[in-house]
């Protein structure tokens, strides 16, 4: 009987062997990279652990179907009555059955957690010098807010190589904001304001799409990333102020566009 | 003295009742299993053909066949809603529940006979009204998820007979929980320990546990839109203080649960099916009970990753992110254990077998896509993607409907008598198989590609040939599906009518409904109460002692 115990407690021992080097592995990897994240664009970032978490689903499950591949052929039946020999198990058997292989899920868990995490820090953690640019959902519609009069339908421009945090309500039901190739998306909702950031890091054109269902014209509530120089940026900037203050001036109405926030915005805040 | 007419006093007559009468107004399981069992088919059928429209259109960029986003919502809401409320839960709740649990105990009937009949009468006119959704003018078109703001708006339609569906089922589904629950606590046959209870007994048993705590909150929230909408109660109204995110919250406390009320029955055929054609005991049975069990306190703290990028704390998310991944323990030791149920098996490849097979391998692949959705950083990048919808249709809605169907020939000697084609069996399952993967394997390349779910359209995405060219592909796929679905009803009928005539035992099943039943079991199952020794059990195929019968 005690004898029986020990070794109960030595599986238990032996068993939880593989969590330590997953963790240790995962732990130290993302210590050394926590400063700058090893340089890497939140998209890059991303980009780097979808790849991991691919070949990861891709070696269990290569491994796991392999194995049961093998089963399926070598224990085909070879007559019509004939019965299985499946080995009775002892209870040490069946103890290390549930351990090993739930530590090992455990491991591979914690060390994904782990790498997802780091990510997660740096998705959720605005730069200090981010370019912030107010966001106004409806159906069907995405209105971007640059401050000081300026804003646009659809079409949201900014300069290459700065971050941009956006602040995005919704004037009716719950929208999201999707960015194709940052891979970041965040619900829009009426009554609370929500945000997402993002590092422009190349010159062009990319999709901005809603990714929330919100009626007949959901698929059609799309519009454009335009990044631009920081040259090109400044000289359209400068062009829609003029714009701006041509406006004030003919209408007279400086003091209610300069607040620069859309009516729903001011109202939940 | 209930009269025997009512349907399971046993009466000595194997069969099934001759006249209608006794067809509605019975009160046999069996029977009322079998309703369940057309009403699932018939939802089945409507649901998919739902699909078909809206994989026709998706065939190629702008408008195929129709160019109103109205009626594309319909189709959209009419497949998921259907798909998930009138045909998987019915089929494993209803039917394999019904129809199978209690012989498989060696019951006489469910525990309460007359709540059984309400339950299914309860779900027919829920699945009408569900139905009725096609007919009438302001269809409700707002999802099976039913999310407010938008439900509470007049384009989504009429949201009270979303409510109304929705509750309907849902009490039909508590009733049949309470019933099917104290059905295998209390009316196992003499002897039959609840270690000796097939897994398709306890999957059932603990899917329905997990009704019993998380439906109700699924009632609750499906019934506060209504108030908000016709009401003005205002729950999720931020105007006067409510909140949307509320509604997200109670409907996936309930929903996520949801997936593995469908998730464990279906597991159990499968489980049920390799056993017996291996003939060989379930890999490690009491863990593999226990793994189930798991599944009740694992399954109610992970809802929020379905709303990872909705608004919630960011400390919400990476504690859920991580409970989520948790349940890959559980699930893990299931799927370790369907294999390992075959080692040193003798694996006789019949057609249920094939179609069994072809369940278990897309719950391979639907469990797998399901770890990066659980880290919530990936998250941000595929959340309401096609990687979304293809992994939640791999883990629960093909392969859940390929073991339905797997159970549905298994079970199909003991139905009718005969036995369908095994050649057609085979050719419907492996052509099932293909077309899926065809449908869903490139819908996943295509949201990795940014493919958003539930778009009728994707003219943004007519310069991604990844996306043009995967929706292509992925219709064809739809059309080697729908054949094979037409094959696999042929095969029924041609077997109902004109199938050879079945042996009492075609499977070698060890379980009571095979060995100790009529082929066709009549009313009140055993001629008289079975009982089992102790060292019986429905998985063992070497040395099992043969169940009795006392002459009561
Ligand atoms: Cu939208």
């Amino acid at each position: 009987m005690r004898n029986k115990s020990l070794l109960l407690k030595a599986w238990g021992l032996l068993v939880a062997l593989p969590l330590l080097p997953s963790l240790v592995f995962a732990f130290q990897s993302t210590t050394a990279r926590r400063a700058s994240y090893g340089g890497l664009t939140p998209q890059a970032h991303w980009e780097e652990l979808w790849t991991e978490v691919m070949w990861d689903i891709t070696i269990i499950g290569g491994v796991y179907i392999l194995v049961a591949l093998v089963f399926f052929f070598a224990f085909k039946a070879k007559s019509k009555d004939g019965v299985g020999a499946s080995p009775k198990l002892s209870l040490q058997a069946v103890i290390g059955w549930v351990m090993i292989p739930s530590m090992l899920f455990l491991g591979d868990d914690l060390f994904l957690y782990v790498k997802a995490y780091e990510l997660h820090t740096q998705m959720r953690e605005v730069p200090a010098n981010a370019q912030e640019i107010k966001v106004t959902a409806s159906m069907w519609n995405w209105n971007y807010d640059y401050g000081d009069g300026v804003d646009a339908d659809n079409e949201l421009r900014v300069p290459v190589g700065k971050p941009v945090v956006l602040r995005m309500i919704s004037e009716d039901v719950i929208h999201s904001h999707y960015l194709d190739k940052y891979h970041v998306s965040e619900d829009v909702m009426p009554g609370r304001i929500t945000w997402e950031w993002f590092m422009p890091d190349k010159i062009g054109k990319t999709v901005i799409t809603c990714r929330e269902y919100c009626g007949p014209n959901h698929s059609k509530m799309f519009g454009k990333l335009i990044v631009l120089s920081q040259k090109d940026y400044d000289a359209w900037m400068a062009e829609e102020l003029a714009a701006v203050m041509d406006k004030n001036t003919s209408s007279q109405q400086v003091a209610s566009i300069t607040t620069g926030a859309p009516l729903s915005i001011k109202a939940v805040q | 003295m209930m009269s025997t007419t009512m349907g399971h006093e046993p009466n000595g007559t194997p069969g099934w009742p001759k006249t209608a009468k006794e067809w509605l107004f019975t009160l046999d399981h069996k029977v009322i299993g079998v309703w369940y069992l057309i009403a699932s088919l018939a939802a089945f059928a409507v649901a998919g053909m739902a699909a078909t429209l809206m994989r026709i259109e998706l065939g190629s960029v702008g408008p195929d066949i129709t160019s109103d986003g109205n009626i594309y919502n319909l189709w959209l809401t009419m497949h998921g809603a259907v798909m998930i409320l009138g045909f998987q839960i019915p089929a494993l709740l209803g039917f394999v529940a019904n129809y199978a649990v209690p012989i498989m105990i060696g019951a006489k009937d469910m525990a309460f006979p007359r709540v059984n009949a309400l339950s299914i009468w309860m779900l027919w006119s829920g699945i009408l009204t569900a139905l009725a959704n096609l007919i009438i003018p302001d269809h409700f078109n707002g999802m099976w998820t039913g999310y407010p703001p938008y439900s509470l708006t007049d384009l989504a339609g009429n949201t009270a007979l979303y409510t109304t569906v929705v509750v309907t089922i849902g009490m039909s589904s508590v009733l049949g929980a309470v019933n099917l629950a104290s059905t295998v606590a209390f009316m196992r046959c003499k002897g039959m320990g609840w270690f000796q209870m097939p897994i398709t007994v306890w999957a059932v048993f603990t899917a329905n546990i997990m009704q019993l705590i998380f439906v109700p909150v699924l009632a609750a929230s499906v019934l506060l839109l209504s108030l908000d909408k016709y009401l003005g109660f205002g729950f999720f109204n931020p105007e006067v203080g409510g909140d949307v995110l509320l509604y997200q919250n109670l409907f996936w406390f309930y929903s996520h649960p949801a997936v593995y009320v469908i998730l464990l029955p279906f597991m159990g055929i499968i489980f049920e099916i390799f056993s017996t054609s291996a003939k060989n005991m379930v890999f490690s049975y009491k863990t593999t009970v226990y793994a189930f069990l798991a599944f009740i306190p694992a399954s109610g703290d992970v809802w929020v990753h379905h709303a990872f990028i909705a608004g919630l704390p960011d400390w919400l998310r990476v504690l859920q992110s991580f409970t989520t991944l948790l349940i890959s323990l559980p699930f893990g030791l299931l799927m370790l254990s369907l294999v390992a149920t075959m080692y040193k098996g003798s694996i006789q490849y019949t057609g249920p077998m094939l179609w069994a097979m072809g369940g278990w391998m897309m719950l391979v692949f639907g469990g797998l896509t399901g770890i990066p959705n659980a880290l919530s950083s990936v998250d941000y990048g595929i959340s309401d993607s096609y990687v979304i919808m293809s992994h939640f249709h791999y883990v629960m809605a093909v392969s859940g409907s390929m073991a339905i169907f797997a159970g549905v020939f298994w079970w199909f000697p003991k139905l009718t008598g005969r036995r369908c084609k095994e050649s057609w069996t085979k050719l419907s399952a492996i052509g099932f198989f293909v077309g899926m993967n065809v449908v869903m394997g490139p819908l996943y390349i295509a949201g990795i590609a940014g493919m958003p779910r539930r778009y009728m359209d994707y003219q943004q995405f007519a310069d991604n040939t990844t996306i043009v060219n995967m929706q292509y592909i992925s219709t064809i796929g739809l059309y080697i599906t729908f054949a094979s679905v037409l094959l696999m009803l042929f095969t029924w009928i041609h077997g109902m009518l004109k199938g050879e005539k079945s042996t009492q035992n075609p499977w070698g099943s060890q379980s009571l409904e095979w060995t100790s039943t009529a082929l066709i079991a009549g009313q009140g199952n055993f001629p008289s109460p079975v009982s089992v020794a102790k060292d019986w059990h429905p998985y063992n195929y070497i040395d099992n002692p043969k169940p009795a019968f006392s002459s009561s």
